[in-house]
């Protein structure tokens, strides 16, 4: 059972880790345009050759 | 899809774009300048889709000297930056000539204030979910090794979640706290106070219960509480921004530019905000005025269809006034400020409006009314099962922690769910029926509806005259006739083109302000216009009717009618079937108000209402106890939108009125039974889910006030509490296509 030792802050670092790139992409305003950036996906950005 | 039917050339392929016609305002005005490179910021309206998206940035993309442009799709606000000598607005006419609506936008410290309280409210729900999540998989551990678990791992375990849960509460819970130390000070309560008492106590106990080795510890059902509730609040301020960006777009149409004429005869762009009284004004043909004026100099017909419902155009010339939000159909006239914009009908109008909707905001909704039977209810249950315990000679260990379970398990997570999902799910089926909803609370107040008023103009009919009989013309009269009516900009002319079809316009078209067109056709002198213009007998002729004629040949007679849109006569039928009262209140004459509103079948109509008499028509229906609902599109309609209990404006209103309104549509009036019965289904699932809410207290009261919430009863009964309510609102969605 000594492995929960390692085991448990192994799994709140990856929970933490998962927590901070969700706090980034709120604060860089990726949830600003939820309907535009469905589309933008789409859009061909090359220029036919 | 009905919108699919009739799709435009222009604009948004949704059909959503209200093109509009008013030669704007100078947009060098409002260019920002750092350095070397220049930006400016525009309001897009019309732009719905992602075809919408990726032509007007590629478009502006394509500009000489763009280095960015990039467009926000959920709120039209469009960013373009460019270096190099780019006219500014060449760059709102390209989006102009894409087909939407264009307005340098308007600068507010607020938007970024609501942005950040967003923000802030989706960080703490993360934040909330990610310490419940992880506490919960501790608490599952403890739950599982019930009785065989050793006293010091079960105690590690519970001392791990509460040093998650401590951080997070504090990071998560200061919004409930604060605002409930602010209500408290003031003497009063509100939700907030239950969810802080619970939470704090909640923490409190188990700290305890861990520094003893308890078994029970309740760190996993205060974090929940706190994810659950978030996510209520945040659903709630997404709404609320988003009528708050809809309130930005009245803002940006005032936020123009004006020609004015200075002393020495100099034309200078300036912003609206900066005309005073006594400036001298031009108004270039096609442009919309944006202050009251006197004319000074010049004669062309006005279209004062936005801010009188008139749907004809009338002859000005020096002397007469002009009233802000009339749009030059002819000849440039030069005018005189009579105020600023600050104290011009349009602020008027806007000012009427605010005051409607602060009346309007005092509306209670049915949200707050459960909270208010709610928090003394759980207090009060709370107290007594601590005295209860108490008397009942328990210690007062026991007696603390039976009164906490029992705030936990009555705190309000379905409760605070239960309004805002039953909203967002109803919005989101409108929203892809082409309402665009402007406030949570609006679907309350529509569902309680008894009485409908419709404006005429734009919102019954098109607002646009149609030639009639097309076919009784003889072809090569409407030809010609047509080609002259290429040259003006009067929406009979325009009536007579669209029924013509394309053609080519004649030569040297003189146009004469109120009276009609001159042209040599074939070395013989046409005109058309009104009967004295073209020599025609007078007669009492009833409605809009033209006249033309060709060197010595007899008149001949266009006759014009602004009809009901299709389809409408059956929306009629439909909602007087469903037993709401309706009438017609318009501010045009009364022959085309009584013809239109016999042809849709309602009896009841007003013509040549003004602004003032809308707005009286209205309070007295109030006074008769009737919930109204508005439908206008006009300047003229907006302050009685304002007032009405709610309101709704179609698309291709004026700005000001789809401010004023509750929802704006694309389309026809087919869309207000939809709406109406939108909103009643979900008004009916918000009923039923605070019902559920109720149903799941008069369970879960009796087993947390006689001690038998453990943890685990805690976490399954407030999951599946707002889990069946989530689930319930989705029904609005699955009810509508059966």
């Amino acid at each position: 059972m000594e492995i929960i030792i390692y085991l448990i802050p192994v799994a709140l670092c990856l929970g933490a880790a998962g927590l901070a790139a969700f706090i980034w992409s709120v604060n860089s305003g990726q949830y600003e345009d939820l309907d535009g950036a469905s589309y933008r996906i789409l859009e061909d950005e090359d220029k036919p050759l | 899809m009905s919108m699919m039917a009739d799709p435009l050339e222009r604009g948004c392929p949704s059909g959503l774009a209200p093109p509009t016609e008013d030669r704007a305002s100078d947009f060098s005005a409002f260019v920002r300048e750092t350095g070397r490179e220049k930006a400016l910021s525009l309001s897009v309206r019309g732009a719905k889709c992602g075809g919408c998206l990726s032509k007007i940035e590629g478009a502006l993309q394509a500009l000489p000297g763009v280095t960015a442009a990039r467009m926000n799709l959920s709120t039209g606000a469009t960013d373009v930056r460019w270096t190099g000598s780019l006219d500014p607005n060449r760059v709102a006419q390209t989006v102009r000539d894409l087909g939407y609506g264009v307005s340098a936008r308007a600068e507010a410290n607020d938007a970024d204030l609501h942005k950040a309280e967003e923000r802030k409210l989706l960080v703490a729900m993360g934040v909330a979910g990610f310490a419940a999540a992880n506490i919960m998989l501790l608490s599952v551990s403890v739950w599982g090794g019930h009785g065989e678990m050793g006293e010091a791992t079960r105690r590690g375990l519970h001392a791990i979640s509460g040093l998650i849960a401590l951080p997070a509460i504090i990071f998560s819970g200061r919004h409930f706290f604060s605002s409930a130390w602010s209500v408290l000070r003031k003497g009063k309560a509100n939700m907030d106070v239950p969810i802080s008492l619970a939470v704090i106590l909640a923490f409190s106990v188990s700290v305890w219960a861990t520094i003893k080795g308890a078994e029970h510890a309740y760190f996993d059902a205060c974090v929940m509480l706190l994810f659950f509730l978030l996510i209520g609040r945040f659903l709630d301020a997404r709404l609320r921004r988003r009528a708050y960006s809809a309130a930005l777009d009245l803002a940006s149409l005032q936020n123009r530019s004006v020609n004015r004429l200075s002393a020495n005869g100099e034309v200078n762009a300036v912003r609206a905000a900066e005309v005073v009284a006594g400036d001298k004004l031009l108004l270039a043909a096609g442009e919309r005025a944006v202050v009251d004026m006197t004319i000074l100099d010049g004669a062309s017909e006005i279209d004062e269809s936005l801010v009188t419902g008139e749907s004809l155009p009338r002859l000005a010339s020096a002397g007469s006034t002009l009233f802000a939000g009339s749009v030059n159909l002819g000849a440039p006239l030069t005018g005189q400020a009579l105020a600023g914009t600050e104290d011009s009908l349009l602020s008027d109008i806007a000012r009427m409006m605010e005051a409607g909707e602060q009346r309007r905001s005092g509306y209670r909704k049915i949200a707050d009314r459960a909270v208010s039977l709610y928090v003394p209810f759980v207090h009060t249950t709370a107290a007594l099962a601590f005295l209860g315990w108490l008397m009942l000679g328990a210690g007062v260990e026991h007696a603390i922690m039976i009164a906490v379970t029992t705030l936990i398990i009555t705190c309000p997570c379905a409760l605070a769910l239960a309004a805002p999902v039953a909203q967002v799910v109803a919005s989101g089926r409108l929203f892809r029926k082409g309402v665009f909803l402007k406030s949570g609370d609006a679907l309350e107040r529509l569902s309680e509806i008894d009485h409908i008023v419709f404006d005429k103009t734009g919102t019954l009919t098109l607002g646009e005259p149609e030639l009639m009989d097309v076919d009784s013309i003889p072809a090569d009269i409407l030809v010609m006739a047509a080609s002259l009516a290429r040259a003006s900009r009067h929406p009979l002319s325009r009536a007579l083109v669209a029924a013509a079809g394309p053609g080519h316009m004649a030569a040297n078209v003189k146009e004469q302000p109120g009276l009609g067109l001159e042209a040599e056709i074939d070395g013989k002198i046409c005109r058309l216009g009104s009967a004295d213009w073209t020599g025609a007998p007078q007669d009492a002729a009833k409605g809009p009717v033209l006249w033309f004629t060709c060197g010595d040949d007899a008149p001949v007679r266009f006759d014009f009618r602004d009809t009901a849109q299709a389809g409408t006569r059956k929306t009629v039928e439909t909602l007087q079937a469903k037993g709401y009262e309706l009438e017609v209140l318009s501010g045009d004459r009364e022959e085309a108000v009584a013809a239109v509103s016999r042809d849709v079948g309602i009896n009841r109509w007003t013509a040549s209402a003004s602004p003032a008499v809308k707005v009286k028509r209205l309070e007295a229906l109030r006074a008769e106890g009737h919930n109204v609902l508005m439908v206008g599109d006009g300047l003229n309609d907006a302050g009685a939108l304002s007032l009405a209990h709610a309101a709704l404006a179609p698309g291709t209103a004026m700005d000001i009125s789809q401010s004023a309104s509750d929802a704006v549509y694309s389309g026809g009036p087919e869309k207000v039974p939809f709406i109406l019965e939108t909103a009643k289904r979900a008004q009916n699932i918000t009923r039923q889910n605070f019902g559920l809410a109720a149903i799941y207290n008069v369970i879960a009261v009796p087993i947390a006030v006689t001690g038998h919430v453990t943890p685990l009863v805690a976490a399954i009964a407030m999951s599946a509490s707002s889990l069946i309510v989530t689930l319930n609102a989705l029904r609005i969605e699955a009810g509508g296509r059966s």
